[in-house]
């Protein structure tokens, strides 16, 4: 049956031939002998489990193990301080790294403190004002990426939640200096991504990111939000699917266990990752990383013209 | 990212039914089908905007016989293999018969009171005008496009957000978009984005929001996280102006509200002087005496241009 599908997805479309109809009718016939989507649901969701832990280490735990000296900046200069998203100066052999990341809480008053790690405008803005500070000194940048989301408020929305997104995502576009993206758990949409517009964009292995979370595409799709498990799976949200689909730039693999069970072990893993791909990026010109940058992100999308499936 | 929004389209396949009644869903007025489509689908009683196909957008905007569709052969694959309680192909497919479209954007180049333009206009009926592979390619073929012709870029917007179905392909597109957009400021090529009921998600968070000037209808819904979403979060019933147009032009989110029979003045007036600057950027100084085409001639020409507009007042209220 797989084998019929793929050689129907490589058939041209022509008008009035509906073949997808096919196609459908044995995608629905695999899915209710279990073996739908490569892996299974259970093995998604323990990702999605996994990558939530509370004992998973957080940015500032990185920052804490990866680097001797670190000065916190902070605030928009336009509103308040966003405890969701830190960053700061960090010494990093011998000179200066810019390092921004959401940051969750542990117990319950931080956890308040850090609004679970849901960024409100003001913490993107304040990303952007880190942001211009490293590029304007030559200062590559790290971003930490974990949240389950931007934070959904009333006043959040007044305050341009969907615009300091986007303004982030453009002043990455922009930058002159090396930037690198590394997902350390929850890769949660828009708030998410708003961080990661960088050269390189890797993930832990235990990490998981996606455009909606399980629980909310389940509550659509399923129409039932104890639905996550297949939502999860379905998503493709786990660093090895999106490996798969060619639209991250790498894995780290977690120290045995997982991250939760040995913080040095993963500040040891993202601070090779991070050199590594540092020194490549930095023997390319600011003009053709940027315009690598760009090209990497035009690049991504799957669609068919004129029958042919594109990548 | 993608979210519920409700938004009540039944005509199907885009225009209205001739004869007919539709109630106004703000006033209740029993209004006739044929003079609420001659009325640009605005209730004439309590000026309450119906959403419309992006067709019926089109033939409002574009001069007659001026639109040429770009990328129409574009179509979303499954990359995913997306399964819900139904396969994604299926949904895709019984989109395409549900609107008479194959994606919920359509792009291509038109002439707004003879002003060259290109267009991207999302649809709201297919698939709640979720961004996936498709619209953030047709996007990207259209800010190309603007670029290569130097002429300005208009998006109507009407989006739920990212589409769930592709995945993370889906929010990547909020990057590709924005990369489109970075290509439109270096040109530079003015770019203007009118926000529709309702404009949220992953389209709000990315080109929606990145316009050089940014209009809403009346009434539109525009917020990043759905209502019922918040409603959740902070567990207590939204106010009735939430994220609304005029809210969002209070709090200082966009420029101006248009409504639907002066759209296409506004944009010509605007893009006109946005166009103007352009052109005295383009054209250094040193040419200046060049000709009647020089840096000043060029400025006038737009002035004049938009100027012609005589019924529809210079300035801004
Ligand atoms: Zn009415």
């Amino acid at each position: 049956m797989r084998k019929r599908l793929s050689e129907l997805s490589r058939l041209p479309t022509l008008p009035g031939v509906h073949l997808r109809d096919e196609a459908s009718k044995i995608k629905r016939r695999l899915h209710e002998l279990g073996g739908g989507g490569r892996g299974d649901s259970s093995a998604a969701w323990e990702k999605v489990k996994l990558a939530r832990h509370a004992d998973r280490p957080y940015t500032l735990d990185y920052i804490g193990l990866m680097f001797p000296g670190f000065i916190e900046l902070r605030g928009d200069r336009c509103f308040a301080n966003d405890p969701a998203i830190v960053g700061g100066l960090a010494a990093y052999q011998g000179r200066t790294l810019m390092v921004i990341g959401h940051q969750k809480g542990r117990d319950l008053a931080s956890r308040t403190q850090r609004n679970f790690g849901m960024p409100r405008p003001e913490g993107y803005r304040k990303a952007q004002r880190l942001m211009a500070l490293a590029d304007k000194f030559g200062i590559p940048i790290l971003t930490l990426i974990d949240t389950p989301g931007a934070f959904p408020g009333i006043a959040a929305e007044e305050r341009g939640q969907g615009g300091a997104i986007a303004s982030t995502l453009m002043r990455m576009t922009r930058l002159r200096v090396p930037t690198v993206a590394i997902i350390i758990g929850e890769g949660g949409s828009g708030g998410a991504l708003a961080l990661a517009l960088a050269d390189r964009v890797l993930m832990l292995e235990n990490s998981v990111y996606s455009v909606i979370t399980p629980e909310a595409c389940a509550a659509i799709l399923w129409r039932d939000a104890k639905e996550a498990r297949p939502a999860a799976r379905a998503l493709k949200m786990t660093s090895a699917d999106l490996e798969e689909l060619e639209v991250i730039d790498g894995v780290l693999p977690e120290p045995r266990g997982g991250a939760h069970r040995d913080h040095e072990g993963a500040a040891r893993i993202v601070k090779e990752a991070l050199e590594e791909n540092l020194r490549e990026l930095e023997m390319i010109h600011p003009q053709a990383r940027r315009q690598e940058r760009l090209e990497k992100f035009r690049r991504i999308g799957v669609w068919r013209e004129n029958g042919l499936t594109l990548f | 990212m993608a979210q519920q929004v409700s938004v009540d389209i039944s005509r199907r396949g885009g225009g209205h039914d001739p004869g007919s009644a539709e109630s106004c869903p703000k006033c209740s007025q029993l209004l006739d089908s044929d003079e609420l489509a001659a009325n640009l689908m605005v209730c004439s009683h309590c000026g309450h905007h119906f959403p419309i196909t992006s067709r019926e957008r089109i033939g409002q905007l574009a001069d007659e016989g001026s639109w040429t569709e770009m990328a129409a052969n574009l179509r979303s694959a499954d990359p995913l293999e997306f399964y819900d309680l139904r396969p994604y192909v299926e949904r895709i497919e019984e989109a395409e018969y549900d609107t008479g479209l194959s994606e919920a954007m359509l792009v291509g180049t038109a002439r707004l009171h003879k002003m060259d333009v290109v267009l991207a206009v999302m649809d709201f009926r297919f698939m709640a005008g979720s961004m996936g592979s498709v619209v953030g390619e047709k996007f990207w073929r259209a800010a190309e496009r603007a670029v290569e012709t130097r002429f300005p870029l208009v998006a109507v917007c009407a989006s739920g957000g990212a589409r769930m179905q592709e995945g993370l392909l889906s929010l990547l597109q909020m990057a590709k978009t924005t990369c489109a957009v970075e290509m439109l400021s270096q040109a530079p090529v003015p770019f203007v984005t009118v926000l529709t009921h309702p404009t949220t998600g992953g389209v709000l968070a990315s080109y929606a929001t990145l316009a050089d000037v940014i209009m809403a209808e009346p009434g539109s819904l525009i917020s990043f996280s759905g209502p019922r979403v918040i409603e959740q979060t902070i567990k207590e019933k939204l106010p009735e102006d939430f994220g609304r147009a005029e809210s969002n032009l209070n709090h200082g989110q966009i420029d101006m509200i248009v409504e639907r029979a002066e759209l296409k003045n506004r944009l010509v007036q605007v893009l006109g002087m946005l166009e103007g600057g352009v052109a005295c950027a383009l054209q250094p100084l040193w040419e200046e005496e060049a000709g009647p085409a020089g840096r000043r001639g060029a400025f006038a020409q737009t002035l004049e241009r938009i100027k012609s507009f005589a019924h529809t007042p210079w300035r801004s209220s």
